[in-house]
């Protein structure tokens, strides 16, 4: 078979689309002045943040006002937890979170918990990856200031109930962040009709430039900032805009909004493909994650008897790039918590393999994978003494 | 994480896969949970390695760390091979990273383990093997990284 290059790991970065770069550009040359000067370099570039702000607001249905950027993904979903939790200090100190979150939400509540007297919920998930909306309610207290839950999982792609969650948030007065790094440019999102307080965004996950993301913040919530500095983003993020970044984000999102639904359609299809074609073509293989409410493009699976580092190393051989949850690839001891969350064992949870479709993946590429996985799958497993057993006969 | 040309080439064409039937000794450490087991099987004659494959469920250094071991203990004596350090198959692989230095260990071990179920089966003294010590509650991981 003829040797592709196939990327498949778009859930961990896009490339950026040409428009966007086009639309970047001019940003970091001749128009390079501090939206803050009030000369003609400043005043010239400051227009272009309203824009921007105004096209990322578009994608989930906020209002321009409501949109705050960051540095990033990480730096929004800390900020939203953190200024929350610092901002209801007196209301009370519990949140509620669940384990399968990015672990920029993970760790920050860990770090409320260790180091400022919070209380955090872990809520479980069920097999599918999908949280109980009875244990939500029930770990609901009157101390509980925050419950945040991500949209949809960056590991297995399942979505969560964000609806059914921002009603419950709204009847218990407690407020609902959602880190929607995966889903944004994934999924209709429209954050009023959800019942979002706060959600977490990222440039780089749409296609857009690395190092930007956005914080959105219903009007009329509270929270405390954790960037001090200057009078940026309405003296809630200090920091020289990113004008550059921030615009190549407004192009990505608009260009995610306009193209969604064709997004959908497209990626859902392949998507279908591909899991299908696995399943049929290799035994011993489970998909994680729910099938009914899923991201578009993501697939994840879990292949008995071999482990993730070596899967990935020989995709790699072949020009494909996809992403694994092995405890090898981190050099923990650990297969990843979301595999562990959803109740697999240790031993199939170390063969995992996540493949994430995006805009240049084809047909082609899928085929392609479906041709090459099989084989090497089936090199592994002759390699594996925990296959030989099944080889020769016996039952699982 | 960046491996050296010689893991891959291990890795990818390793050398001494599958089993040997009736082999004269066979080692088995490591456990799935960890997500490395290594298994070793051995021909001996006249108290030389004559023959060695191997069967590894692990990560890509996992496997390379089997080839190599598996390489440099077949044609030596029983003894010689108990010799065969960690160390020494990292190295005839250009390195390791740190993180993977435990998969090195796995592979002596599997070799050593091997050798033990040969001495026990067959009834022989080796040189060396009375100090050679398996470790058995797998926490090969911690070991290697409290280590560095």
């Amino acid at each position: 078979m003829e040797k592709r290059r196939v990327y498949m790991d778009y859930a961990a970065t896009t490339p950026m689309k040409k428009e966007v770069l086009d639309a970047m550009l001019p940003y970091y040359n001749d128009l390079f002045g501090n939206a803050s000067s009030v000369h003609a370099f400043g005043r010239e570039v400051k227009g272009c943040l309203d824009e921007a702000r105004d096209q990322v607001a578009k994608l989930i249905n906020a209002q321009s006002s409501e949109i705050y950027f960051t540095g990033g993904g990480s730096e929004a979903d800390n900020w939203a937890i953190k200024g929350v939790a610092f901002a209801n200090k007196e209301k009370g100190n519990h949140i509620i979170t669940t384990k399968i979150e990015h672990h920029a939400v993970l760790h920050t509540c860990e770090y409320l918990e260790k180091h400022h007297g919070f209380e955090i919920t872990y809520l479980d998930v069920d097999s599918e990856g999908r949280i109980d909306l009875e244990e939500l309610k029930n770990s609901i207290t009157d101390k509980t200031i925050l419950i945040s839950v991500m949209f949809a999982n960056n590991e297995i792609g399942t979505v969560e109930p964000i609806k059914e969650i921002g009603q419950i948030a709204k009847e218990r007065g407690v407020l609902f962040h959602t880190d929607g790094v995966q889903a944004i440019g994934n999924v209709h999102i429209d954050v009023k009709d959800l019942g979002v307080d706060l959600m977490a965004m990222s440039a780089h996950k749409i296609y857009g430039p690395k190092g930007v993301g956005a914080l959105y913040i219903r009007k009329g919530v509270k929270l405390h900032s954790i960037v001090h500095g200057g009078a940026q983003e309405k003296r809630r993020r200090a920091g020289t805009e990113n004008m550059a970044g921030i615009v190549g984000f407004g192009k990505a999102a608009e260009i995610a909004r306009v193209n969604l639904n064709e997004n959908i359609k497209r990626l859902t299809e392949l998507k279908e493909r591909l899991i299908n074609g696995v399943l049929e073509k290799i035994p011993y293989t489970r998909v994680n994650g729910s099938l009914d409410h899923r991201l578009p493009g993501n697939t994840s699976f879990c292949f008995e008897f071999i482990e993730g580092e070596s899967l990935l190393l020989s995709l790699d051989m072949m020009g494909i790039a996809g992403s694994s949850g092995s405890a090898c690839t981190s050099g923990s001891l650990d297969p990843s918590h979301v595999l562990m969350a959803i109740g697999l064992k240790h031993e199939i949870a170390h063969g995992s393999l996540r493949l994430s479709l995006g805009y240049k993946n084809t047909e082609e590429d899928v085929d392609y994978v479906l041709e090459a996985l099989p084989k090497i799958v089936d090199r592994l497993r002759q390699m594996s003494p925990l296959y030989e057993k099944v080889a020769k006969g016996g039952n699982e | 994480m960046m491996y050296s040309e010689k893991v891959m080439d291990h890795f990818m064409n390793p050398r001494n896969v599958g089993e040997i039937e009736n082999a004269d000794g066979i080692g088995e450490v490591g456990n799935a949970k960890c997500g490395d087991i290594m298994k070793i099987y051995l021909k001996v004659e006249d108290d030389i390695i004559k023959d060695v494959k191997f069967k590894t469920f692990g990560c890509g250094s996992a496997i390379a760390t089997s080839s190599m071991a598996t390489e440099m203990v077949i044609g030596k004596s029983l003894q010689e091979a108990l010799t065969l350090t960690n160390k020494a198959v990292a190295e005839a692989l250009d390195g390791l990273p740190p993180v993977k230095m435990h998969c090195s260990v796995l592979a002596e071990q599997a070799i050593k383990s091997a050798i033990i179920d040969y001495a026990e089966k067959h009834n022989v003294h080796v040189d060396g093997l009375e100090d050679v010590e398996i470790d058995d509650d797998h926490d090969h991981h911690h070991d290697i990284e409290e280590e560095e």
